[in-house]
């Protein structure tokens, strides 16, 4: 660990990432398993289960992201731009009739 | 190459940290998760007056005639005996807490030896012994940590399979390094699986946002569509009479043609009351919803259902995978020990935070509590279960909560070790604590096969798995002490 690494600004830098990586990444995994549900032309049980259960996967890409991306600043535009065209594609699918 | 190199560098920071937050709870799910693949068989070890054998109508229709004369619960759930458990176990809900007893399979009385029995790792496993739906949250947060530390571990990994085949025995970092390097990547298809299985299983309460944007509020419409064998209804109001359970059972086990799961008897004592029996998960690696529905009053079929749909047929493979009641037993103790394997990936990487950072500079005030934690957790928890072992084996029987005190045992003696290594100093704490889960381990199996009757192949695997981890402990206690602490 060298010294930079303990400033008040690389705290700033991990804490504003940590919090991108577990709200962002679960907002988007939430968002993703929603979108997909009624997404999917399925019955609408059936249309649950393959995006809760990748949901899975999709979370620890983000938080993988929310650590490499360039800065703090990229990291949570990247995840409000994703969370955002997931929810989008949520609402105006709308509830399965 | 540069950039790549800074990725592998952040992906290991990362490991590590996702490693550390929640290892402790890690290492104690991958102990009890192993274990709870024997679930069944450490039920019939711990209760050894209790070996009768019955087929499963006659054995749910014996717990279920106690059932009528001593609880007033709105549900009984009963576990059908099979060719690997031997008891019908019964849990009944009392408001939020509930009540969980195995039943002779002759008689329908209560197991002469009171037990949680394998049951109870099953619920440490994911319930963290924590009420309702904390321990099942912390328990997602920890697996989702770990899906994580994988992900980014191999990520971090430049040389994946050459550095599988390094070892380098000694005392420092680099043979703690290869050691988890070992541990994870041998069974690393296994451990990512069942960390995502694991976290599947909990889905509907830590992912329900795929349901709630298909049915709103009404989840149980969910749980109605993916189990059409299983139906629901209020119950009537007035009183009603259980009609004989046998041939529901036996007719049952003649639709499945196969053994019997899961027998849920709602509101038994109203003329609304239901039996929904559902088929056995030994079959396939599927877990089965296949159930089918019984007026309790009558006795008449109400629904019965052939799943068929691909996709809730994938949902319950991935469940079932996690479940491992499909195995046979050669598989089976594949599970355990990849699930001890995983545990020791865990073990050697928490130990291994500690070695690295030790050998810069002198420890912070931060990882010299983690060492301490490592020690009480990582030596303590196998001595807190050989104890809960041993207090099945000594405490009398009867007595109120019998089944309990076992329990109070195993965290009694888990909060003792912690103090322990709390107040020794490392280098003593670590061989301390083996040495006695080594001795407990060992001589557990020693007096088990002592005293046993009526042993099985199954009970003496059991007593080997003990002596053998009693001897990986001592051994631990040995090696520790040579060296200048671990």
């Amino acid at each position: 660990m060298s010294r930079a690494r303990r400033g008040w600004r690389y705290r700033g830098n991990v804490a504003g990432r940590t919090a991108a990586a577990i709200f962002g990444g679960y907002a988007v995994a939430a968002l993703f398993a929603a979108a997909s549900a009624r997404l999917l032309p399925l019955p609408r049980a059936e249309a649950v289960l393959p995006g809760t259960m990748l949901a899975f996967f999709v979370m620890p890409g983000v938080v993988i992201w929310a650590f490499l991306a360039r800065s703090v600043v990229r990291a949570w535009l990247g995840i409000l731009l994703i969370a955002t065209i997931l929810a989008a594609a949520a609402i105006l699918a709308g509830p399965p009739a | 190459m540069k950039v790549r190199d800074g990725v592998r560098q952040t992906m290991a920071w990362l490991h590590g940290w996702a490693g550390l937050l929640l290892g402790w709870v890690l290492y104690v799910m991958c102990l009890a998760g192993s274990l709870a693949v024997f679930r069944p068989e450490i039920g019939e070890w711990m209760r050894p007056e209790t070996r009768d054998r019955a087929p499963a109508p006659h054995a749910i229709a014996a717990a279920v005639a106690w059932l009528q004369r001593h609880s007033d619960a709105p549900a009984w759930f009963l576990s059908a005996p099979g060719p690997r458990a031997n008891t019908v176990e019964g849990v009944w809900f009392q408001g939020l807490s509930y009540t969980l007893r195995a039943f002779d399979p002759v008689t329908g009385m209560p197991a002469l030896r009171q037990t949680r029995g394998g049951e109870f790792f099953y619920r440490l496993h994911f319930e963290l012994q924590l009420p309702y739906p904390w321990g099942r949250m912390i328990a997602s947060m920890a697996a989702m940590m770990m899906l994580v530390a994988l992900i980014t571990g191999v990520i971090a990994h430049r040389r994946i399979f050459r550095d599988f085949f390094t070892f380098r025995p000694g005392r420092g970092q680099r043979a703690w390094l290869d050691a988890h390097n070992a541990l994870g990547v041998f069974a690393l298809p296994f451990h990512i699986m069942i960390t995502v299985t694991g976290l599947v299983t909990l889905a509907s309460l830590v992912m329900p946002w795929g349901i709630r944007a298909n049915y709103g509020e009404n989840s149980a419409a969910m749980f109605q569509d993916l189990v059409p064998g299983a139906i629901s209804r209020p119950p009537a109001g007035h009183p009603g009479k259980l009609a004989p359970i046998a041939p529901m059972i036996a007719q049952a086990e003649r639709r499945f043609s196969g053994n019997v799961g899961l027998v849920s008897i709602l509101n038994p004592r109203d003329a609304a009351s239901l039996v929904i029996v559902y088929q056995a998960d030994d079959r396939s690696i599927a877990t089965s919803p296949e159930a089918i529905s019984f007026d309790g009053v009558t006795g008449r079929v109400l629904a019965d259902y052939r799943e068929a749909r691909p996709l809730v047929k994938t949902y319950d493979v991935v469940y079932g995978l996690h479940l491992a009641r499909f195995a046979g037993p050669l598989l089976r103790w594949l599970y355990f020990m990849s699930g001890l394997m995983l545990a020791g990936g865990i073990a050697t990487g928490l130990i291994l935070w500690i070695v690295k950072r030790r050998e810069k500079e002198p420890l912070t005030i931060g990882n010299r509590f983690a060492e301490r934690l490592n020690i009480g957790m990582i030596a303590g928890a196998p001595l807190a279960f050989a104890v809960f072992f041993w207090a099945n084996r000594l405490l009398p029987l009867g007595g109120a909560d019998r089944a309990g005190a076992e329990v109070a045992w195993l965290y009694g003696s888990w909060a003792g070790a912690l103090a322990a290594a709390f107040i020794l100093r490392p280098r003593l704490g670590w061989p301390l604590l083996s040495g006695i889960g080594g001795i407990a381990w060992v001589t557990l199996a020693i007096v088990d096969l002592a005293i046993h009757k009526g042993a099985t192949t199954v009970l003496l695997a059991g007593d080997a798995a003990m002596a053998v981890t009693g001897l990986f402990f001592l051994l631990v206690a040995l090696r520790s002490a040579r060296a200048r602490g671990a």
